[in-house]
């Protein structure tokens, strides 16, 4: 099973033939990720890494049934590049695009909500490291070798530090169902909460991961949906404990400044809604381990 | 700037994602818009204070101190003046001076420009501003009849005084929502209309400009009944100054701590800190997770430094130079997670840094993720005095076990 993709899963590439983009689509074809296409304007019809070429994502949809789509359109046009996914019955989204406008997400997110939720293309990121099913498929940056197949399911709003967990896994034995990067913008596509929805209904997933960070309400809601609607363990990492109030660490949405953000607060919380806290990050692998033998 | 967080429980300032400037900018911005203000001028020096108070008409002036934080007032950055020799004391007293605010952290901020406003005779301060607000991810207009005060503190002992009204991004700031404000502020009906052009225009120029915020404290009915904005901040969007350009000329990097502005420029994202172990790491999640560890660890971080993905030898030169640019680090850290990176080429990007540059601290790197192998090797091959990690929390005791043997030796 595993969430959002799976081996069968057709993908485009938005913003194919430019040097990011045709890196990363190389990286995923040879993961063994379905790419079955990628859109460029203005470009349709032509052939690139022995694919389709198309204008509009609309096409992409209609001529090669895409249903994934993973935008590395640059950051002043990426916002349009994702409502054109929506739009044209595109039904997950990966946005890796970095340093888009907060107004265009705002832009993006209202144009979703516009769509019945059954309709309504999920979108993970912008600035995000992508999703991956290990062994299955691949539709985002990660060195895919550190991923192992699994019943682990993974939600993390960073890059690297996912990669961190997934290789302490790994040095374990232990797999991963699938692993989702949401990204670190202040408006961003999915929640932890939305992806743990997923994860809960996923029957090989036995257990969840949650990366977190200082700032904003994303974790503790997570928490509370936890508590209220979930089978399965959680276990947590907060990062952050030392990040002084009121500074931006690198990620546009971990700022602490308000009460109940900061690590420690929100470490709190959720040891009291019953989430295993992995009290450092160098204990995330041994934290799952744990659980898991508890099983 | 932080003055309204708690009172929407939400996050938005900062000075490294944001794009701030100062009071006269944002009121030059504003007056575009139809915001009403008292006259004033910008000076640099004595003389323009002087000139500027001249011309402007009236008894009594204004020498407000220009720089990035509010609270102003309390720091003496703000001196109400009855004659022109008092605005040429006040701007001697404020020109080139460090002011501290409870908001500028101890090393305070230069004022090197002040602003010269006619007195405003006040009847009544209200509050305003408008914000990005994450959670429901629309503009959110704050207001209050209780201005000029800390707004934080009117939001603890009386939430019921704070007005929040929500903007739905498609629809955009309605005019029945503007004079809901506007009642909300207890502006009188003869001022209704005005009232609800200034706040339009704030909602315009915060939409327009991509300002994250829009801060008006206090808003204010003077004596003749009219409103006018005794104080404005803005602050904006980094990520879209490409298609501002008028705001991105108003930068005034004398506003921003040196290595940050350095940083910037390399294109890395870098916040100093109190301590002396010294960061080099790759994203932002695991550079707050090893900031964390070497907490535990028993150390204090001197940095959080970003290199990002690409992490060219270049740019690791540079991000060795700007973190031993702070002579307070003791040791330093390189913790790199390679995914689109390769740690081989991260491994020629350390070694080429350490060997043109002195390097008078100890050395801890530890690599993970692609070509892992061919990276320790190519550490190790260097000959060069450099302390090798394999785990995240061996990395960081080690980096906090030089440090101390440092220390030691120094006495």
């Amino acid at each position: 099973m595993a969430i959002l993709i799976n081996e069968n899963t057709r993908i485009i590439v938005q913003g194919f033939t430019g040097k990011i983009g045709t890196f990363h689509a190389q990286e995923m074809i040879e993961y063994g990720s379905n790419v079955v296409g990628g859109v460029t304007p203005g470009k349709g019809g032509q052939t690139h890494l022995g694919l389709p070429v198309f204008n509009t994502v609309k096409e992409a949809v209609q001529q090669a049934g895409a249903e994934a789509s993973i935008v590395f359109v640059p950051p002043a046009f990426a916002s349009d590049s994702i409502m054109e996914a929506a739009d044209a019955g595109i039904k997950y989204c990966v946005s890796i695009t970095d340093g888009i406008p907060t107004q265009d997400m705002m832009t993006v997110k209202n144009f979703l909500r516009r769509f019945p939720e059954e309709k309504r293309m999920m979108l993970t990121g912008p600035n995000c490291s992508g999703t991956i099913s290990p062994g299955r498929s691949m539709l985002g940056i990660m060195p895919g070798h550190i991923y192992v197949r699994g019943n682990v399911g993974v939600v993390g709003r960073s890059g690297t530090l996912g990669y961190e967990a997934a290789d302490q896994m790994r040095l374990l034995g232990i797999g991963i169902s699938t692993s989702v990067g949401i990204g670190g913008d202040p408006i961003i596509g999915s929640s932890h909460r939305d992806v743990l929805e997923k994860l809960e209904e996923d029957p090989e997933t036995k257990v969840c991961v949650m990366i977190g960070e200082i700032g904003g309400p994303m974790e503790v809601e997570a928490g509370q949906f936890f508590k209220e609607n979930m089978s399965k363990p959680l276990v947590a990492y907060i990062a952050g404990l030392t990040a002084p109030e009121g500074r931006r660490m690198g990620h546009a949405g971990a700022i602490i400044s308000s009460a109940g953000e900061s690590a420690a607060e929100k470490v709190a919380t959720l040891k009291e809604l019953g989430v295993t806290i992995c009290p450092t990050p160098s204990l995330m692998g041994e934290t799952v381990a744990g659980v898991l033998a508890k099983m | 700037m932080r003055k309204c967080h708690r009172v929407v429980e939400t996050k938005t300032i900062d000075e490294v994602i944001e794009l701030n400037i100062h009071e006269y900018q944002a009121k030059e911005i504003l007056a575009d818009y139809g915001v009403k203000m008292a006259e004033g001028g910008i000076a640099h020096n004595t003389e323009e204070a002087v000139q500027r108070a001249r011309e402007i008409d009236g008894d009594v002036w204004v020498v407000k101190a220009q720089i990035h934080s509010g609270a102003r007032g309390k720091a003496g950055g703000i001196k109400v003046c009855k004659t022109h020799g008092e605005v040429e004391v006040a701007a001697e007293e404020l020109l080139g001076k460090k002011l501290v605010t409870h908001q500028t952290g101890p090393a305070g901020k230069m004022c090197s420009r002040l602003y010269i406003e006619a007195g405003t005779n006040i009847a009544k301060e209200m509050y305003l501003s408008f914000l990005i607000d994450r959670s429901t991810e629309r503009v959110i207009m704050v207001g209050s009849a209780q201005g000029g005060m800390d707004i934080e503190a009117l939001a603890e002992t009386d939430p019921d005084a704070i007005v929040k009204i929500y903007i739905e991004p498609a629809v955009g700031l309605q005019d029945f929502q503007a004079r809901k404000m506007a009642f909300a502020l207890g502006v009188d009906t003869s001022q209704l209309n005005h009232a609800v052009k200034t706040i339009k225009g704030c909602y315009r120029a915060l939409r327009d400009l991509d300002a994250n915020i829009l801060e008006i404290n206090p808003l204010v009915l003077t004596a003749n009944n009219e409103i006018i904005a005794l104080d404005a901040k803005m602050a904006f969007d980094e990520n879209a100054l490409f298609r501002r350009r008028r705001v991105a000329e108003l930068r005034d990097n004398s506003q921003v701590d040196t290595r940050e502005v350095a940083a910037a420029e390399a294109g890395l994202s870098y916040v100093g800190l109190d301590g002396d172990i010294g960061c080099m790491i790759n994203g932002a999640g695991l550079a707050m997770a090893t900031m964390d560890m070497i907490k535990l660890a028993g150390g204090e971080p001197a940095n959080f430094l970003d290199v990002g993905g690409g992490a060219s030898a270049e740019r690791t030169e540079k991000a060795f130079r700007l973190v031993l640019a702070d002579s307070g680090v003791k040791a330093m850290l390189v913790n790199i997670f390679a995914g689109i990176n390769r740690c081989d080429w991260i491994a020629e990007g350390v070694v080429q840094a350490v060997k043109n540059i002195d390097m008078k601290v100890p050395l801890v790197v530890r690599l993970s993720g692609t070509n892992v192998e061919e990276g320790r090797r190519i550490i190790a091959d260097s000959g060069l005095p450099i302390i090798t990690a394999d785990t995240l929390a061996d990395a960081a005791e080690k980096v906090v076990q030089a440090r101390n043997q440092l220390v030691a030796q120094e006495g």
